[in-house]
């Protein structure tokens, strides 16, 4: 199991360790140290060393790594780690190495009751929350007057019920229930603007703040769309099976309540489409002309468009008018970002201009590729449409709300 | 406020200040304190010294400072353990506690206090917590349990423990039956035996199963875990079990998802692969699989390695999501190889377009390591799918015309290999081998049949395919057929890279030696890199070892091998031997190695592209692609009219080129000569003299005189081995072995299944582990439990051990994988000493050649001359026990083979062996002894025994069974790689606590410091440093056993002291009286 955690942040510096089980030496970082060393932030997630397995992931430039000793399922690791970071954006709102070193004692606190003994003992939030109270300045004005405490002496009541995700007595004013329908196009297009690949990623988070213990159904118009579905634990399995209705007891505040998988049977409708066309003229001297317009929208605005166009080494300098947003060519990367905004359909947003390239080389390597971003809202690419949302269990009326949003996942386009 | 105030206290008395503040009335100063000392902790800042004034802030009712306090005792009560004590009465008490929060948080906090003291008052309050009204506080007791197993495992027995923890599996909620497996499957994970101290029954398996959808994730992952290591009783059960699981695809937890898969891919080989159900399970498991792919990288890496172990096993599943793998340009790296490696095993003829234009994408990426790697992959898929072959060096030729520097050296390389597989197809050795008219048509076909599928299936396990191969031979022995299962077996052990085991039977020595120089001259670098890879531990005779020069050339360390292990062999000796061994070849040459008339399959379809080729010498700089440019102009040095010109421009500049590019020049140039005679004379005269008087590099130099007395000798022959058809290199070569992926398979989302390594080979002192299986399919072990019966002794006698394990395989239940009689891993020296001692003696079946001890001294004396010490014979089992026979024995370790060496002798009037089919022994006459050596392995389950380096045999015979037991000494166990790099060794030191240190006084040691180290160096005991300390040597020392426990070792000599002192650490100390033992044995023989 994990016997220890290491936080390191991008200057290489172990600024919090935590041990379960016996003390292990920080100098097992160097290994990690080194293979970053090497291979810059593409640090081979498991690493081997004579004695031990250092299993990391990194977000937000700081790298967590758990010391393992014997034969553990790394995901099982993985999958903790990142629990372990949303926790803390959680609590902090954000997880920087500044706000781990602001909150030492409530991050060593968590960590501590998150974990025994290597075991994972407590990683619902809710439970957490009610074990150690999240800081805030009013509460710590308020402890510091009464002598109270930001750690709870009572054993939360979801700790050992049947629903562990939720906690017993939420009481809300206003009943709210909001579902995010966020669906991701990962996509890989050639040079003809034909498709490679294309799938969709795609997600419901709420946002569900409703009194007592509400059973939720939500049902859709079209569930057959989904290739792979993976659901929050609050949602029974079995009722899907039978009538592909996702049926629960919501936690309590934001949660992800499914993810799933669109590609393999149905079309993936693509949204977006670059015209793109760079003709070296002399040795040393290339024109590229970028154009971007919608393709497959329903009719909706496609905005928040973003280009990152990876240059190849022997590209010196771009010298570009955009009739549309901004853009900014970074040497060193090479990355050429054309910020675009929204597409008016009327006049497609175009970059052209000339592009330097140092002289003698070889021009067949010229290749870039383009990363996109855009958003589109009020539209599942899929065409997923929620059907109703029905709550038993309580007796008020709640408010409902489903908002969809179509973005950019990992969306490339080869030239 | 926030807590980085607790970090700014003033310079000076940091600690004083903090201690004064402990030390304060009020109940809030106290508590910041502690906030203090704890915040200095997390950043690794010594506070231990404050240990008295924090335990006193203990005593509270103040929940929050109780945590604290507890955070602080478990990092410093084991460097204070006196003072811990202190804390045993709060703890005691607290597991009192009204509040179930504080029952658990105290239990919890004793158990993770490493302390003997602190230990001894746990039990009671744990065994009331086991058994506590509140769930939380049973949950935290159940891990509670692992820890103590931990700090002593004979307590949790002793206490009873495991039972109550038993009880727990059938508790009332599903958290605590989830922390119940956790703990479990940790104590099974380390327990010394291996063995698992829990079965699980079927009624326990329908608690977890119902307890799985209940727990959290993290208990769904344990449960899933514990229930791949149920093999149920029948189809029915699998199928049932699979059928609950299959809704954990469905979880937002990866980790659980591919535990689900692992157990469904077990059970799945259970089931009747052909049913619905199975193919409908099939088809649920790819979109699970595709959709970790969406994750985050680090997650998407073990994906991949997983779904890079379950194409292999079942191709089915993924075929159709090929696209998935595609590579998007701001991928990791690591995982951009992964999906590589993947894309070339899903590649076939369906899809190979598509993948081949992936490819070439990449190809042109900015990423020089991957650029390099996709075009290794264009290559590697030609090799798999042989019809697109063709489309495959087109890509490679567009690619060339890029110009890209790396891209077309890569290429090159890559062409070469192309070209030698699918120009002139009928070079497959397999076939070869089927052309050779000596072989009787039956065998043929026998031999077609075993080759082309049997051996294709299980070549990687070499003890079973040699074993096949010597059984088969006795079966069916025209003269020839040693001559002709040699050629196999080494066609068969290259591909494997197992070219050791061809060396252990003399027999085929003579025969090896020709066809060794054939893979030599033809398999290029690659395949004299694995040989040299193999330090061959016994040499027959000087014929092997100039073969195995050779083959060693083109790796410098071959040569380098040779004379570490083999001083005798000098220069001179050596230039001797080349001279005999060229006789060898011209007098006794009468076999053709190659059908010279091969129909060609694809007849000049590349010659085309060779012009295109040879455009672009200029541009290669790096050795590899050079040579390999260099070899195809060799090989086809009839089709490029200027061949001679282009290698004579190579020649110019010969003394500037890498080793690897010389040889190939060579190689090239001779082939050149032997195709086109006329003008290239003067060529190949300047190249063997650039080669034989100019150069420093000996591998260079030898081949260099054998190329010369060979086409000095006989041309005609020099063309045979020389121009000889070359092996198919095949795909397989990168998949993984059968048994190995079997292996793997059960231990998917596992570290193992990372590493693509069995756990015993890197999980630190795990050989005890058991090795998992795959389940047999019901009713499909039938023809292997029949020809077993004869053999195995019934197993309900646990006692009798297993290192003689028979190596059945996949097709045997793990269950049932018994102990065996010496049954397959015959050893092979004996079937071959007739033929040494020349007295041939064909019918003679099996391995057992009727000699005199002396006989078979001498020849070991002359074969491995620096050899091992081996303890004399001792009677294992006196006549009057063993009902008149009569068995001496002793253990050898001879070329990494752990062997027994017994001595039968019948003393008893009527006896007639025979019986058991693979320990062949003919009827014994009275009186008549008889020889016997037996391969054993250690690869079997293992059990602990008292002493440990007790080895528990039996022997049938037709009169009785016999079971008796031996010491091994444990140095046969001492593995030849057990030498440690200067700096691990000294880590490693360090890294182990001074408890497992343990000394040893040995008297009586006679020679030199040097002597001592030479004879233990033989003995796998390998000398790291040498030092002198005031007068005395110290000898640093490190052993490695076959179960990868290392043993480090201080040697203290005084010259002219006939005492040693020997000190001794390992994280397994039980080994060290063993150790000791054999060090006295070593040193005074």
């Amino acid at each position: 199991m994990i016997h220890s955690l290491f936080i390191i942040n991008s200057q290489g510096d172990v600024f919090l360790e935590k041990h379960w089980r016996s003390i292990i030496s920080r100098s097992v970082c160097d290994y990690y140290l080194e293979a970053q060393r090497a291979n810059g932030n593409d640090i081979n997630p498991v690493i081997a060393t004579p004695h031990h397995y250092l299993i990391s992931i990194q977000r937000g430039g700081v790298s967590y790594v758990a010391v393992c000793m014997e034969e553990i399922p790394p995901l099982f690791v993985i999958e903790f780690l990142h629990r372990i970071v949303d926790t803390f954006q959680d609590y902090f709102s954000d997880c920087t190495e500044s706000i781990i070193k602001e909150n030492y004692v409530v991050v060593y606190e968590l960590l501590d009751e998150m974990l025994d003994n290597g075991f994972p003992l407590a990683t619902e939030s809710n439970i957490l929350k009610e074990l150690i109270k999240p800081p805030n300045i009013l509460r710590t004005i308020a402890n510091t007057v009464t002598g109270k405490t930001n750690v709870s002496d009572i054993l939360p009541t979801g700790q050992l019920s049947n629903i562990p995700w939720r906690r017993s007595g939420v009481k809300y004013t206003n009943n709210e229930a909001y579902f995010d329908v966020i669906e991701e196009v990962d996509a890989i297009i050639d040079k003809s603007g034909a498709t490679v690949f294309a799938e969709i990623q795609g997600y419901i988070d709420c946002c569900i703040k409703l009194s007592g213990m509400p059973d939720l159904t939500l049902s859709f118009i079209n569930p057959r769309l989904f290739d792979d579905v993976s659901f929050h634990p609050c949602v029974r399995y079995k009722r899907w099976e039978a009538e592909k209705l996702l049926s629960f007891i919501p936690p309590d505040g934001n949660f992800r309540l499914i993810s799933y998988h669109i590609g393999s049977q149905s079309v993936v409708a693509i949204p977006i489409y670059v015209r793109h066309n760079l003709s070296i003229k002399t040795g040393e001297q290339a024109r590229l002309d970028l154009t971007v317009g919608p393709k497959q929208t329903l009719g909706r605005t496609v905005e928040g468009v973003k280009l990152e166009v990876l240059m190849p080494k022997c590209i010196l300098n771009c010298v570009l008018t955009a009739n549309q947003g901004k853009y900014n060519f970074d040497p060193v990367s090479k990355i050429l970002h054309w910020d675009v905004g929204r597409i008016d359909v009327t006049k497609l947003p175009n970059i052209r201009g000339s592009v330097s390239i140092a002289s003698g080389s070889n021009t067949a390597e010229i290749n870039p590729s383009i990363n996109v971003h855009f958003t589109i809202s009020q539209l599942a690419v899929s065409g997923l449409k929620v059907n109703r949302l029905d709550m038993y269990g309580e007796k008020y009326k709640p408010f409902k709300g489903v908002k969809y949003i179509t973005k950019a996942g990992r969306f490339q386009i080869r030239m | 406020m926030t807590d980085s105030k607790y970090f700014t206290t003033t310079k000076k008395g940091e600690i004083f200040e903090l201690k004064s503040e402990l030390n304060n009335d009020k109940k809030e100063k106290k508590k910041e304190a502690v906030k203090k000392v704890i915040a200095s902790m997390t950043v690794g800042k010594d506070v231990s010294a404050l240990f008295p004034d924090v335990v006193n802030c203990m005593q509270t009712d103040n929940l929050e400072l109780k945590k604290l306090v507890y955070l602080y005792l478990m990092n410093y009560a084991k460097s204070q353990p006196d003072m811990a004590i202190m804390a045993v009465n709060t703890f005691v008490k607290d597991c009192e506690d009204p509040n179930p929060l504080i029952r658990a948080l105290a239990v919890r906090t004793m158990g993770c206090i490493r302390v003997d003291k602190i230990t001894e008052y746990l039990c009671e309050p744990l065994r009331k917590c086991l058994k506590d009204e509140d769930p939380y506080v049973r949950k935290t007791a159940a891990v509670c349990v692992a820890k103590l197993y931990d700090i002593s495992s004979g307590l949790v027995e002793d206490q009873g423990f495991l039972e109550q923890l038993k009880e727990l599996l059938s508790d009332s909620n599903p958290m605590v039956v989830a922390n119940a497996v956790a703990a479990l499957s940790e104590i099974n994970e380390s327990s010394p035996t291996g063995q698992p101290l829990v079965e699980l029954s079927t009624s326990t398996i329908n608690k977890l199963l119902t307890a799985l959808n209940e727990c959290t994730e993290w208990g769904q992952v344990f449960i899933l875990d514990s229930l791949s290591n149920y093999t149920p009783r029948d189809e029915r059960e699998a199928q049932s079990i699979c059928e609950r699981i299959t809704p954990r695809l469905a979880h937002a937890n990866a980790a659980v998802v591919l535990s689900a898969v692992k157990v469904l891919i077990k059970m799945m080989e259970i089931l009747a692969g052909d049913t619905e159900f199975c193919s409908t399970l099939s088809k649920k498991l790819a979109p699970p699989l595709v959709t970790l792919l969406s994750s985050e990288p680090e997650v998407q890496y073990v994906a991949l390695r997983n779904i890079n172990l379950i194409v292999q096993k079942k191709p089915d599943i993924l075929k159709h999501e090929m696209k998935v793998f595609f590579v998007k340009y701001n991928d990791p790296i690591y995982v951009k190889l992964e999906k590589l490696d993947i894309m070339i095993r899903l590649a076939s003829q369906a899809n190979i377009a598509q993948v081949l234009s992936e490819l070439k994408e990449y190809a042109t990426e900015v990423d020089v390591d991957f650029v390099r790697k996709a075009v290794r992959a264009i290559g590697r898929c030609a090799i798999k799918v042989e019809p697109s072959a063709e489309r495959c060096v087109s890509t490679l030729l567009d690619l060339i015309q890029t110009k890209v520097n790396y891209v077309v050296q890569e290429a090159i390389v890559v062409i070469k290999d192309i070209f030698r597989n699918w120009w002139n197809s009928t070079a497959n050795a397999l076939n070869c081998f089927g052309f050779s008219p000596k072989i009787r048509t039956d065998s043929k076909q026998a031999w077609t049949k075993y080759v082309g599928k049997e051996a294709e299936k299980m070549y990687p396990a070499p003890d079973k395919r040699w074993c096949s191969i010597a059984v088969w031979e006795p079966a069916q022995n025209p003269p020839i057929e040693p001559i002709a299962v040699s050629r196999v077996a080494i066609t068969m052990s290259i591909r494997v890279g197992s070219m050791l085991k061809c060396s252990v039977s003399p027999r085929f020595s003579s025969e090896a030696i020709r066809i060794v120089m054939v893979i030599v001259h033809n398999f290029a670098p690659c395949s004299c890199q694995t040989l040299s890879d193999r330090k061959v531990g016994l040499l027959v005779d000087e014929d092997y070892i100039v073969a195995f020069a050779v083959s060693c050339n083109g790796t410098g360390d071959g040569h380098e091998t040779i004379r570490v292990n083999y001083g005798f062999v000098h220069a001179h000796e050596l230039g001797q031997a080349l001279f005999q061994f060229q006789m060898h070849v011209c007098g006794s040459y009468t076999f053709s190695i190659i059908n010279t008339s091969c129909k060609r399959k694809y007849p000049n379809k590349y010659e085309s592209i060779i012009s295109t080729l040879c455009e672009n010498l200029d541009t290669l700089d790096e050795p590899e692609a050079r040579a390999s440019m260099v070899w195809i102009i060799g090989e086809y040095a009839e089709r490029i009219d200027n061949a001679d010109e282009l290698l004579d421009s190579f020649l110019e500049g010969f003394a500037d080129e890498n080793a690897q590019v010389q040889l190939q020049l060579l190689t090239a140039v001779v082939k050149l000569f032997l195709k086109r005679p006329q003008h290239t004379q003067g060529l190949v005269q300047h190249v063997l003299s650039l080669a034989t008087q100019d150069s420093d590099n000996p591998d260079l130099r030898d081949r260099g005189f054998i190329y010369w007395r060979l086409l000095s000798t006989d041309p005609a022959a020099a063309k045979e081995v020389v121009l000889a058809d070359k092996p198919l290199i095949s795909e397989e070569t990168d998949l993984l072995e059968p048994t190995l992926l079997d292996e793997l398979i059960c231990h998917i989302s596992s570290l193992a299944s990372v590493y693509h390594k069995p756990p015993t080979a890197f999980v630190e002192g795990r050989s005890a582990g058991i090795r998992k299986t795959l389940p047999a399919r019901q009713g499909s072990g039938d023809e292997t439990t029949t020809t077993a019966e004869a053999t195995v002794i019934p197993s309900q006698d646990s006692l009798i051990g297993d290192l003689l394990s028979m190596d059945l395989g996949s097709t045997v239940p793990a269950a049932a994988a018994p102990m065996a009689a010496p049954t397959s891993n015959v050893d092979l020296l004996g079937g071959g000493l007739d033929v040494l001692l020349g007295s041939g003696a064909p019918d003679l079946s099996g391995s057992v050649a009727p000699s005199t001890t002396g006989l078979l001294g001498d020849i070991f004396g002359l074969t491995s001359a620096p050899a091992m010490y081996t303890p004399p014979k001792t009677c294992w089992l006196p006549a009057e026990k063993g009902k008149g026979l009569e068995i001496y024995g002793t253990f050898s370790r001879r070329a990494g083979q752990i062997s027994m060496d017994m001595t039968l002798t019948n003393k008893a009037m009527q006896f007639r062996s025979g019986a058991s089919h693979p320990l062949t022994v003919p009827a014994l006459q009275p009186g008549q002894s008889l020889e016997y050596s037996l391969a054993l392995n250690t690869t079997g389950p293992v059990q602990r025994m008292d002493p440990l380096t007790t080895l528990q045999v039996a022997i049938k015979n037709n009169v009785d069974v016999f079971y008796y037991a031996c010491q091994m000494p444990i140095q046969i166990l001492f593995t030849e790689d057990g030498t440690l790099d200067k700096r691990v060794f000294l880590t490693t030191w360090r890294d182990i606590p001074s408890a497992n240190e343990v000394q040893y006084t040995i008297n009586d040691i006679k020679g030199t410091t040097d002597s001592i180290s030479n004879k233990m160096t033989q003995n796998n005991i390998f000398t790291i440093a040498k030092r002198n300390v005031e007068g005395q040597d110290m000898l640093y020392q490190s052993l490695k056993l076959t179960n990868n426990i290392w043993v480090l070792l201080e040697l203290k000599l005084q010259p002219g002291v006939t005492t040693a002192t020997l000190s001794l650490k390992s994280r397994s100390v039980e080994v060290a009286p063993y150790v000791f033992q054999a060090y006295e044995s070593i040193v005074r023989n």
